[in-house]
């Protein structure tokens, strides 16, 4: 009996199956795809169209790193994850990296063995109401019934907001966005409740969106950021400075449209070593030096794709507000490119 | 030469391992030993390497730190400080109080439409056949989404409950009105009753963490002896009837007993019911059941009770034909021949599946998760492994509780079965 076992696992080193894989970068390479955890479905973040074309503000961000790593921004395959299932996905290997509204915090960076490279949208937790409700303040939710997205940090929120305010509260949790809207249009709770961005890009999508409104209270903090596995420095390293990339792009004036020009022309040393005509910035990170022009010429810089997916001029219409440039007097500072 | 020789001794060979009858089936079982423990060896080896790989050990520490959600269904007291642990538990009675009823209505559910199926009359057997092959052959988590979808869908918010000053001024009356003298309410959320309650409660203490009330366990043990009293009671009867030929009349002098002494109790503590009342956003006091719950325990008993109604059927079916017309040849009417003469028969043909049947209902309480029913899958499983990002530990402890779950019910039923199977003497 003893003996079986220790040959069992002395058989068992032997095989060792699904484990100890390559980098990220070259499985994505060999793979000839990139594959992008992305939501079930939130509109001006990411969702598909009925062509499963997927748009967003999320989506554009992994294109840009599809076109900086393969070439190619439609090389971008979207697996669609729920709150619950997301961590567990990226975790497991299913997806390379996760763009879709995950907050960045401490037990998920440390204790779920994850690494937030950076963070694309500064976001915090709101409540929408129906307006013929009379709330002006989330104060006045006592007793209310309210609809959360299950696994997402709103929930541990919501709970410390309703204690600290001493008012009371029924939850009903929510596997994700659709089945939230559904009883949240049929009245089945009185307040929906996740990060204002998602009840923005919620509320445009109702069929009157002025019948609701979204209550003033921003109650936590909600970074939002590319999320990629614990240990894969290199492949962490692409992701952040793709991210870093758009947004030096934009501060540095360098678009979609005239980055083949900027590159020819420009005279500003740090443009030329982004767009890859100066040094070998790209080659650092494992990809070549056209990279992050690559990532620029996707969709943009990242006022760009944020003004095409959630900007004012959208039916989603976010302010710019935290997610500005640091020169413009918002949180969004690239370092350099040097 | 007297001697003979001895009959040369076999010696063992290797081949014979494989070739001799009588070591062949060995073989075979340690073959099939190692490879098992091969195989269990190789899997958690692997585990355990891949775990290290990220980074991650098994540890169960964290059933003991915060929980920090809420949960709206709660049999014992919980809040968002208590721990994983206690969240789990309430997820368990949560998933217990839905199997629990589940079972019993579709246990009633079950036996009525098996037996009606097997009706004269035609068109209550074929009804009871369209409801069996319709529940059987849909899937069950459609049952529970349309169930949830229907009551919350057709029932109305509760702000439609509300009578403003402006519409008594106008005389409008509210756009929905609760049921059975304004105390029943059910809104789009779930349905609100009445809940008894004492103006003078006798307290109560805590015991491993679940609250006891006193009157409670007062009323139960007082219940508990008026039924052994009148339970004496009857039996005098009997055997006065034995005695006399002449059985006296006992049965209002029964309900005194066990109705009495409760009621007393009760009225002298201040027995009263505390209706439902429209405040703020929802319905306050009685007790609410959320829909997730009422519509999971109908499609749950629907759905089971239309298999336990084929095993009822093939129960009944089983008894033979002479047993029912010896008894209407004895002058017994056919609803207590069932009763009474086929239907005790049968049960030792319908226990065994219906075992079976009840442990599927336990476990399908898990798609409760589809509508948002908080039960251990959706606490344990859902809540607190995605919070804590203890997915191996989470499962583990899952699947261990419901096996406990499962082998408990059924070493329950199995008991009771070996108590009605026909007696071998």
């Amino acid at each position: 009996m003893k003996k079986s076992v220790f040959l069992g696992t002395l058989a068992a080193s032997a095989l060792m199956a699904g484990f100890a894989s390559a980098g990220t970068l070259d499985d994505v390479k060999a793979r000839g795809e990139l594959i992008c955890g992305s939501n079930t479905g939130l509109t001006g973040f990411g969702a598909p169209d009925a062509n499963n074309n997927w748009t967003g503000f999320d989506v554009d961000l992994c294109r840009a790193l599809g076109a900086a790593v393969l070439g190619d921004p439609s090389k971008v395959k979207f697996v669609p994850t729920t709150g619950e299932t997301r961590f567990t996905a990226l975790a497991s290997g299913e997806v390379d990296l996760l763009v879709r509204n995950s907050t960045w915090t401490y037990s998920r960076d440390t204790d779920l063995k994850l690494d937030f490279v950076g963070v694309n949208y500064y976001d915090g937790q709101g409540f929408m109401v129906k307006k013929d409700l009379g709330i002006l303040s989330a104060k006045e939710l006592d007793g209310a019934t309210v609809c959360i997205q299950t696994g997402t940090t709103t929930e541990l929120n919501l709970a410390d907001f309703f204690k600290s305010n001493n008012i009371s509260y029924t939850p009903v949790t929510v596997a994700d966005d659709a089945e939230a809207q559904r009883q949240y249009m049929a009245g089945a709770c009185d307040a929906f409740t996740t990060d204002a961005s998602g009840l923005a890009a919620t509320r445009a999508t109702l069929p009157d969106p002025d019948n609701h409104i979204i209550l003033p209270e921003i109650i936590s903090k909600e970074p939002l950021g590319p999320v990629v596995r614990h240990g894969d420095n290199q492949w962490g390293d692409i992701v952040r400075w793709t991210l870093n990339a758009l947004l030096t792009a934009e501060e540095k004036g360098v678009t979609k449209a005239n980055a083949e020009e900027m590159a020819a022309s420009s005279t500003d040393p740090e443009v030329r070593r982004l767009l890859g005509v100066e040094g070998d910035m790209g080659t650092m990170t494992g990809l070549d030096k056209d990279a992050f022009k690559r990532a620029i010429m996707a969709n943009g810089n990242y006022g760009e794709i944020f003004a095409a997916n959630i900007g004012e001029s959208t039916p989603i219409g976010l302010a710019r507000g935290l997610n500005e440039l640091w020169i413009n007097g918002g949180l969004q500072y690239s370092p350099p490119f040097r | 030469m007297a001697y003979v020789a001895d009959a040369p001794k076999e010696t063992f060979r290797l081949s014979m391992l494989i070739y001799d009858t009588r070591y062949r089936s060995i073989t075979i079982q340690v073959i099939v030993l190692i490879l098992a423990l091969l195989f269990v060896g190789w899997l958690a080896d692997n585990t355990i390497k891949n775990l290290a790989a990220k980074d991650k050990d098994i540890n169960f520490s964290f059933l003991w730190n915060r929980a920090g959600y809420d949960i709206g269904q709660q049999l014992i007291p919980y809040t968002n400080d208590s721990t994983h642990s206690r969240a789990a538990v309430v997820g368990l009675l949560n998933t217990l109080v839905v199997a629990f009823f589940g079972c019993i209505f579709a246990t009633i559910l079950g036996v009525f439409a098996g037996v009606l199926r097997l009706s004269n009359n035609w068109v209550v057997s074929r009804i009871m056949t369209v409801y069996v092959e319709t529940f059987r052959n849909v899937p069950l988590l459609l049952w529970i989404i349309l169930s949830f979808t229907i009551l919350s869908e057709v029932t109305s918010p509760p702000n439609a409950f509300r009578l403003t000053d402006e519409m008594i001024a106008s005389g409008q009356e509210p756009a929905a009105s609760m049921l059975f003298n304004d105390s029943v309410a059910i809104t789009n959320r779930g349905t609100d009753i009445p809940w008894p309650l004492l103006e003078r409660p006798m307290g109560g203490a805590e015991f491993a963490g679940v609250p006891i009330n006193f009157a409670v366990v007062i009323s139960l043990l007082l219940l508990a002896a008026s039924v052994y009293v009148a339970r004496r009671n009857s039996q005098r009867a009997r055997k006065t009837q034995e005695e006399t030929g002449e059985r006296p009349v006992v049965w209002w002098q029964n309900l005194l007993v066990v109705v009495l002494p409760v009621a007393a109790f009760l009225a002298w503590r201040g027995f009263h019911l505390e209706y439902p009342e429209l405040k703020g956003f929802n319905f306050r006091g009685g007790l609410s059941i959320a829909h997730s719950f009422t519509a999971l325990l109908i499609a749950l008993s629907l759905y089971t009770g239309a298999f336990i109604a084929e095993a009822v059927r093939a129960g009944i079916l089983a008894i033979s034909k002479g047993q029912t017309e010896a008894a209407y040849a004895l002058g017994i009417r056919p609803g207590r021949t069932m009763r009474l003469v086929v239907l005790p028969q049968a049960l030792r043909v319908i226990i065994p599946p219906l075992i079976s049947q009840y442990l599927n209902l336990t476990k399908n309480t898990t798609l409760g998760m589809a509508i948002s029913y908080l039960d251990l899958k959706g606490t344990l499983g859902g809540i607190t492994l995605n919070q804590t990002g203890r997915e191996l530990e989470c499962m583990m402890l899952m699947m261990g509780i419901y096996l406990i779950l499962s082998l408990i019910i059924s070493s329950v039923m199995n008991a009771f079965n070996a108590a009605v199977k026909l007696k071998e003497r």
